[in-house]
């Protein structure tokens, strides 16, 4: 295998691992905000066992995230390194930006969050909690607008030429504001928060199942559906906005999200199918002329298809790209249906009767991870053959001086050491989850009070 | 180029690159110390202590490594490209480092089984020696410079990397950090492990001088490049004088007891230990060892004025920010360390 396809799949196994986390970081921060909030307005201790139950659950998430998310950064320096000088000045200035006004504020107040029960007020608690979750939303702020520079470029000129040409910024704010950042971004809090609510739905889903710490359960459940159930809907909302920014913006990608080949036709819009790229056919269960509604609220007009561009100005996974973005549509709808469902049984006073839901909602969690997933693997797919929109390829971002066995060893060390990481991961969140929502504050002063008493058995 | 205060903007940068470096090296490095000094530490509680001594803050710390790689990316983006792509190969040590550290601290406390932490506290000690030593690995290459082609790509074999002078600069590196980390947890604990701490910190006193020692004379024999601006300028003797001053001060604050003064003296150490090092180097970012034409310095390697402006506004309005919730961060947190139901 060359360097190239390498360096990309080292560049999509890192990112996909890392994207497990942050997005339950920020979905369960905004939960903690929730549940700390409650215990502040009520004095109820229930809500306090719960927020503390929920922040030991998001230290382990967060840890990962942060030991995973560094060598994001610096894998566009190690594999990248002509798409960072060509992309330096523009991307670069979202990421120090990132640095200093997202990751520092989180991490800062994440130091309080988990150890400052004691030192500090409750109000100073529940207003680090809320530092750490408005860090969280800064963090994908910062991220995506970098990314949807990659998408949607804007607010720059490219300087010098052949191996020297570089992108600068001319707009500092139209760079920020390109045409897709705000559209992506909405969709990815959205779907950020969705992880977050659907971790807590699924966890006390279990927790009614088994009949165990009802008298906690069944608030952090409610609370978690009322959310998943708000921001299922407003998924659609976000995420038919993105879908437009792609007719718009990127038609080559619009055309292989659909499957659609031919320009003078209109296009259709599929439920589910296959595409065949060599023969261009798609076939499966579909609207016919679905997607030129769409975009033109008429089922005739003609949508512009792969054949419109050059084969080496289109990606070639094409089938792929389709079944990622049927798949996260798929279960934008499927959460919909479910939350609405569960919420009307709800009303009826019968959501806790029907097992099955119960047992589907417990295995719920999966769905927004898989969608989050499927949605970013068609965003960055649907752009190939380019890393910088119709100014970059892939091909040609690379380091010329890493060698593709340098690449391997990376890989093959990733590859254990995240292997290694998500089965303890597994491991320690179900213990966690096993353990339950308890107040263990008395039992565990004791233990140290009895040690702290003799402070000759201590060092 | 456009100025500033009478500096360019590219200068501007530089320093406050260095200073965002020196920050992540004064503050991660006393985590990366504590850590590196763990298997010193017999018992189960002293070793619980130490790591709820470094628990709130040792995360916010490793930012200023995430900030620092943001600032290179974005104020000299040719140099990023091509450190990171010279030193794929310890970096990605370095960084798997920085992942086994983290989790290690994360995941020892949540089993109680003696053989469970045993293990994590190996890993954890070892990730942040590795940790330790790849970063002056890298310092030292940085500081001696890489073959570099006309695109200012690197142009040699990794396996050079590992050359007298840059080992050296790994040793003398992890010995600094054991210092100040067992300073900084001499600070945070009492009594006997107190006690512990500071004849550990005297111990690592003498290992850091003389690795710092060797590590000098050989740079003032072979390396001239890396001195030769001290030697010429006689006002710039203030910088290895302080660092002098510094060393000397921490065995005799420690006596006193007053560790506070002990770890501002080796904090002041590692800053004048980098600038010396970016002073000698500047104004290169990356000499390049072949041919002196292909070397990135702050002009070729630099980001556009526009974007330095943005940078430098972005760092104007975040640094306060910064320094506000690290203060306030570091102030809940002051004093002895005390274990609770939260700790580690």
């Amino acid at each position: 295998m060359d360097t190239e396809i390498l360096a990309r799949i080292q560049f999509a196994f890192t990112i996909s691992f890392h994207y497990i986390y942050p997005p339950l970081s920020i979905g369960l921060g905004f939960i903690l905000v929730i549940m700390e909030g409650l215990y502040l307005k009520t004095g109820n201790k229930l809500y306090e066992t719960m927020t503390r139950f929920w922040i030991k659950i998001f230290a382990l998430i967060f840890g990962i995230g942060v030991a995973t998310g560094i060598i994001m950064e610096f894998e566009f320096g190690t594999n990248w390194a002509t798409y960072s000088k060509y992309v330096g000045d523009i991307f670069g200035s979202a990421l120090a930006a990132e640095g200093i006004f997202a990751f520092a504020l989180e991490s800062g107040f994440l130091g309080i969050l988990l150890f400052g029960w004691n030192r500090v007020g409750p109000k100073v608690h529940f207003f680090s909690t809320i530092m750490v979750f408005l860090g969280s939303l800064f963090s994908a702020v910062w991220i995506v607008v970098a990314n949807s520079w990659q998408q949607t470029p804007a607010g720059f000129h490219i300087v010098g030429e052949g191996l020297n040409a570089r992108a600068e910024i001319t707009d500092f704010w139209a760079m920020v504001f390109n045409p897709s950042s705000m559209d992506r971004l909405l969709h990815v809090w959205i779907g950020a928060i969705l992880a977050g609510a659907f971790l807590v739905i699924s966890v006390n889903a279990y927790y009614i199942l088994k009949k165990k710490y009802l008298a906690i359960a069944v608030p952090a459940f409610k609370i978690a559906l009322v959310v998943a159930t708000v921001f299922s809907l407003a998924q659609l909302f976000a995420g038919s906005r993105s879908a437009d920014g792609v007719a718009k913006n990127q038609p080559a990608k619009l055309a292989t999200m659909e499957g659609h080949y031919d320009s003078s036709a209109a296009a259709d819009m599929y439920l589910m199918g296959w595409v065949n790229n060599k023969t261009q056919t798609t076939t499966g269960i579909k609207i016919p002329g679905g997607l030129s509604f769409l975009i033109y609220n008429n089922f005739k007009t003609p949508v512009k298809g792969l054949n419109a561009f050059k084969t080496t100005d289109r990606p070639t996974q094409v089938n792929t790209v389709f079944q990622m973005y049927h798949l996260m549509i798929a279960i934008g709808v499927s959460l919909i249906l479910l939350t609405l469902y569960a919420c009307w049984q709800w009303k009826k006073g019968k959501l806790f009767d029907k097992r099955w839901l119960m047992i589907v909602l417990a295995w719920s969690v999966l769905l927004p991870q898989i969608g989050n997933q499927a949605g970013w693997f068609t965003a960055e797919m649907g752009r190939q053959p380019w890393v910088v929109y119709g100014l970059l390829r892939t091909s040609d971002a690379l380091s010329k001086s890493v060698a593709a066995n340098q690449v391997i060893f990376s890989l093959i060390l990733f590859t254990l050491v995240y292997t290694t990481l998500f089965v303890l991961f597994i491991y320690l969140l179900n213990k966690k989850i096993k353990h339950g929502p308890v107040d263990d504050t008395v039992k565990e002063l004791i233990e140290e009070g009895s040690k702290r008493d003799n402070p000759l058995l201590t060092h | 180029m456009e100025t500033f205060l009478g500096l360019e903007f590219n200068v501007w940068w530089f320093l406050v690159f260095g200073a965002v470096i020196t920050g992540y090296a004064v503050l991660d490095g006393f985590d990366l110390g504590a850590g590196a000094l763990h298997l010193f530490l017999k018992k189960e509680t002293s070793r619980r202590i130490a790591l709820n001594a470094i628990g709130p803050v040792w995360d916010g710390n490793e930012v200023w490594l995430v900030i620092g790689g943001g600032a290179l990316f974005a104020g000299f983006p040719v140099a990023y490209a091509a450190i990171f792509s010279a030193f794929y190969v310890p970096f990605m040590i370095f960084m798997i480092g920085l992942i086994w550290r983290a989790v290690a601290i994360e995941f020892r406390s949540k089993e109680p089984g003696t053989t469970w932490r045993l293990v994590w506290d190996f890993i954890y000690s070892f990730a942040c020696i590795v940790i330790a030593l790849s970063l002056g690995l890298m310092l030292g290459n940085v500081a001696l410079g890489l073959p570099l082609n006309e695109q200012h790509e690197f142009a040699g074999n990794w396996l050079s990397f590992f050359n007298p002078f840059s080992v050296m600069v790994a040793v003398t590196t992890l010995a600094l950090f054991m210092l100040h980390g067992a300073i900084y947890l001499a600070m945070k604990t009492e009594n006997r492990l107190y006690t512990k701490l500071s004849l550990l910190a005297k111990s690592f006193t003498v290992f850091f001088i003389v690795s710092f020692g060797i590590t000098t004379l050989y740079t003032l024999l072979y390396i001239p490049h890396l001195s030769d601006k001290i030697r010429s300028n006689p006002e710039y003797f203030f910088l290895p004088l302080l660092m002098f001053l510094a060393i000397a001060n921490i065995p005799r604050q420690l006596n006193k007891g007053k560790w506070r003064y002990a770890f501002i003296s080796s904090s002041v150490t590692i800053a004048t230990l980098l600038a010396m090092v970016a002073l000698e180097v500047f104004p290169n970012l990356l000499l390049a060892t072949n041919n002196v034409h292909n070397s990135i310095t702050i002009a070729n390697g630099a980001s556009s004025v526009k974007t330095m402006k943005t940078l430098l506004l972005i760092a104007a309005i975040g640094t306060p920010l910064v320094g506000v919730y690290t203060f306030f961060v570091f102030w809940t947190f002051k004093g002895k360390v005390k274990l609770d139901e939260t700790s580690y």
